[in-house]
């Protein structure tokens, strides 16, 4: 049953992504993005992580997705003919040998390595989220608070850049 | 039991998609979805992990890198809207100079 599930959210994630980086119109592009979002955060479901399946859900597909929506739409692109960078044939080669080769390295290697202190017993008694906030608020308090900093230069900066510039005026750019 | 290295092959192959949707297209918010494709293949791959080794760890990093996703996408749309704002088009072969 879980191979089942695995399949379709795998196959159906990797479709989304190929559909993304290929489709034409930029607003199918990012109906795809939430497809691939969606498919991800099942992923989530079946590795027992609950509280990022949230997550994804609300932040990635519902915030960020119609962020890029909204610009789309304010944009207004028209499909551009040529889409593809001219010589994207030659990308083409390199990247399915490397993927090919980083594929065999990881069926050969064996994934073995110390065990942490979350056990999945422990982790199912009080539930994925309880684990999640004990160890954010205990060990990663000083990580979390950099995040908020960060987040706040991230808003302001969005906000005086996307603000409307002031007429220039028109002796400022004589020396 | 699904094994890890199936998990790690999803992301592998994600990772791979969006780094060639970074390379061959030309639209810049399309470039920006392919960066989102490469986070969210990260995820797959720390949330995988922490759930084989056991450890918590893997998911609040997880965790971290939405919220640095969403910080991204906020500022990167923005710049997006000043480059089109200067009748400059979307396209990142024709943004090739900074102000000076």
């Amino acid at each position: 049953m879980m191979s089942v599930f695995f399949t379709y959210f795998a196959l159906m994630s990797i479709a989304a992504g190929v559909l993304t980086v290929a489709l034409k119109n930029p607003v199918h592009c990012g109906l795809a993005l939430l497809a691939l979002l969606l498919h991800v955060s099942g992923l989530f479901i079946l590795l027992n992580a609950e509280f990022l399946w949230a997550v994804q859900v609300v932040v990635y597909a519902g915030a960020i997705l119609v962020l890029y929506l909204f610009v789309l739409m304010l944009l207004n692109l028209k499909t551009e003919e040529r889409y593809f960078h001219t010589s994207w044939t030659y990308f083409l080669a390199p990247a399915i040998l490397g993927s090919l080769y980083v594929l065999a390295q990881l069926f050969h290697s064996p994934f073995s390595g110390a065990k942490g202190d979350a056990p999945a017993q422990a982790v199912l008694q009080d539930g994925n989220t309880f684990a999640v906030g004990i160890k954010m608020f205990s060990e990663y308090l000083l990580q979390f608070e950099i995040v908020g900093i960060f987040l706040l230069g991230a808003i302001i900066g969005a906000i005086v850049l996307a603000k409307t510039p002031k007429p220039v005026d028109a002796n400022r750019n004589s020396p | 039991m699904i094994p890890l290295s199936a998990y790690v092959a999803v992301s592998a192959i994600l990772f791979i998609t969006g780094l060639l949707g970074v390379l061959i297209r030309r639209n810049f918010i399309i470039v920006l979805m392919a960066v989102e494709i490469m986070l969210n293949a990260a995820n797959i791959n720390l949330v995988a992990f922490s759930h084989y080794l056991e450890s918590m760890a893997g998911q609040l990093v997880a965790l971290f890198v939405i919220a640095i996703a969403a910080g991204e996408a906020a500022v990167g749309l923005a710049i997006i809207i000043v480059v089109f704002r200067g009748k400059i088009s979307t396209n990142v072969d024709e943004m090739s100079l900074l102000k000076w």
